[in-house]
């Protein structure tokens, strides 16, 4: 098996530091500290093709590039937030091996000259902000945090933040206005974080996957982690599986490796008496695919999903059986969002709500003709005009579980019901 | 008069230490009020206020953003069961209708003992423990009917012996209480 971030889950007491240095830890960061300048980190970083594993896939490297010199301090600050519907990868990754991210924290935080980072979980996650409060206490007590750090002039903070419920906090720069006391509204850009983020200085935002990579990187080099994954994509991804297959779950592949093996092999396939009917590989803003042959073979990847036309985002993998109502799925997702709208923008905040409302309806037995033409009147009136992506991801679903299940729309609006489910059960 | 305690403006204290700015530590005290008063009462927003020297209607605006900040009552118990896609494919809305019914209250609702209240929420990024759902922030995962009985039998006769402290936290302050696997 092909694995970096899982590598030494199963180590007992992995999360414990001492047995995290007899497995190596830490080791990168001393590397950096002591035998790199930052510049040479962030060279490796970009040189490896590690790209943002939040969802947009974006180079980490490049992005750390756009720190403008000499204007101190600067922040980095690390998205835990995981409020992505099907995303569990990031809890995993801190729960069982939480001085692995600090460390790539830590590392990461030196590239950019920052002396102070912050870790935003999102407020459900009370028990991984126990876990990490005590890596860092244990860091700090080990010299891997703190002033003066393996004798050199760096010193280096984490703080934990915990945010409390809102998924809009996970989009980067309502992240810092959560961190800085605010509702957690999205800013406009530019200006970009990197020139002005939090406290209005220069920040690195990524996620906590992303960073939980750099240390290997730093140890191991630019080649080595090329030679995971395909030439666009190179490392690995954790895939989170939900719905009703034998084993669901986080796994590690190797980018490119076919959906099939993912959820076959890995996951178990789907529990007995199920058929795959159609999945969303990346949570619930990337657009359904039907369970055709075709793509089960999809290779797991950015350049895959984006070919397929949909996206791999979070690697998310929401499994939707047979048996399962797809106007009832949209519906869960359509009453997501329209939970999740901010309310700063009006497309967003009006769309969304229209959007579940019709969506009910038609679940309900009460649905039109006319409510098809109008869900995609009113995405192509969020799409593109919202203030931030969330009103995009709202549409996407929309459009595509009309797309591959125009029939089922129909079925519901001719019949005036739900061949799945009763009425009642559908109340918002 | 104060609501929250000297250990409270303690801890709120060693937040503030951590952050740039004093207003950073606006979500993290307002955990720690509300964990100590049961909900955010109007004297308690307005006690955090004069701790990070702000207006109140500013820890209002802040508090009334996000959905762990309870702006009203709520009993002792908190459960948040989730409703999103994954946790709906794998039984969530019958789950939530049975808690319903066994609690006699619907989503929204509190116990007229103040025991209990029932709240859906949207995913909790638990997804592969479907169903699942929150009690006072811990997670109880791959919900049974059978799981439900019992952590709400133990609550009750955790009520008892502690005369219902709001805010518990569940898990710590009782071992009999089935933690499901996280
Ligand atoms: C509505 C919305 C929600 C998001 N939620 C998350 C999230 O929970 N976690 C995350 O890492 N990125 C999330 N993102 C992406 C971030 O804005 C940002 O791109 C990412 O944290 C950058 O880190 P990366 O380059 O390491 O991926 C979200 C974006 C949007 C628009
Ligand atoms: S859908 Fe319930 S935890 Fe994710």
């Amino acid at each position: 098996m092909d694995r970096i971030l899982f590598k030494h889950v199963d180590v007992p007491d992995i999360n414990r530091l001492p047995v995290y240095v007899e497995n190596g830890g830490y080791s990168g960061l001393r590397k950096a500290l002591t035998e790199m300048q930052p510049e040479e980190v962030t060279q490796v970083v970009m040189d490896s093709g590690l790209a943002g594993r939040g969802g947009a896939a974006f180079p980490t490297g490049r992005k750390w590039s756009f720190i403008p010199k000499g204007v101190l301090p600067t922040y980095l600050a690390v998205n835990a937030d995981e409020s992505e519907p099907g995303a569990f990868k990031d809890r995993e990754l801190m729960e069982r091996n939480p001085h692995q991210l600090l460390e790539g924290v830590a590392i990461s935080a030196y590239a950019v000259r920052a002396e102070k980072a912050f870790i935003y979980i999102r407020g459900e996650f009370l028990y991984i902000e126990e876990i990490l409060n005590a890596a860092v206490a244990e860091a700090y007590a080990g010299g891997y945090l703190g002033t003066n750090l393996f004798g050199t002039a760096t010193s280096i903070d984490i703080v934990i933040h915990r945010g409390a419920g809102a998924y809009i906090c996970g989009e980067e720069s309502a992240m810092l206005d959560s961190l800085e006391g605010y509702r957690g509204f999205p800013r406009l850009k530019p200006p970009f974080p990197a020139v002005k983020g939090a406290y209005g200085q220069p920040t690195v935002i990524n996620n906590v996957e992303t960073l939980a990579n750099v240390s290997h990187i730093v140890n191991n080099g630019a080649e080595w982690f090329r030679s995971f994954g395909t030439e666009k994509s190179p490392g690995t991804k954790i895939c989170s599986v939900s719905g009703p297959v034998n084993r669901p779950g986080n796994y590690e592949v190797n980018m490119g490796t076919p959906f099939r093996t993912l959820l076959e092999d890995m996951a178990g396939g789907l529990v007995e008496g199920k058929k795959l009917k159609a999945y969303i590989p990346g949570g619930a803003s990337a657009p359904m695919l039907p369970g055709t042959e075709a793509n089960m073979e999809i290779p797991l990847s950015y350049e895959g999903y984006a070919a397929a036309g949909s996206a791999f985002g979070s690697a998310s993998f929401i499994i939707i059986p047979d048996d399962a109502c797809i106007i009832r799925a949209q519906l869960r997702i359509s009453e997501f969002f329209a939970h999740e709208s901010c309310g700063k923008c009006i497309p967003c905040r009006e769309g969304t709500p229209w959007l579940a409302k019709t969506v009910r309806r038609i679940e309900n037995g009460e649905g039109r003709q006319e409510d098809l033409p109008l869900l995609l009147d009113i995405c192509d009136n969020i799409l593109g005009r919202a203030f931030c992506p969330l009103g995009d991801f709202a549409t996407s679903n929309i459009v595509a579980s009309i797309k591959y299940f125009y029939d089922e729309y129909e079925q519901h609006i001719l019949q005036r019901g739900c061949p799945y489910h009763s009425a009642a059960s559908a109340v918002a | 008069m104060a609501v929250l305690s000297e250990a409270a403006h303690r801890r709120i204290g060693e937040f503030v230490a951590k952050y740039p700015e004093r207003r950073s530590a606006l979500l993290p005290a307002l955990h720690v009020a509300q964990n100590e008063v049961g909900w955010l009462t109007r004297e308690a927003m307005e006690e955090v206020a004069v701790i990070l020297d702000l207006d109140w209607d500013q820890v209002e605006e802040v508090a009334s953003f996000y959905t762990m900040y309870y702006k009203q009552p709520v009993g002792t118990y908190v459960l948040e069961v989730c409703k999103t896609l994954p946790c709906s494919i794998l039984g969530a809305d019958e789950m939530i209708d049975y808690i319903s019914q066994k609690l006699g209250i619907a989503p929204g609702e509190t116990t007229a003992d103040g025991m209990f209240t029932l709240f859906r929420v949207e995913c909790l990024a638990a997804c592969h423990r479907a169903p699942v759902m929150q009690v006072n922030h811990r997670y109880f995962q791959n919900l049974t009917q059978e799981k439900v009985d019992a952590l709400i039998e133990a609550a009750r006769q955790q009520q008892l012996r502690t005369g219902g402290v709001p805010g518990l936290t569940v898990r710590r302050s009782h071992p009999d209480l089935i933690e499901t696997e996280r």
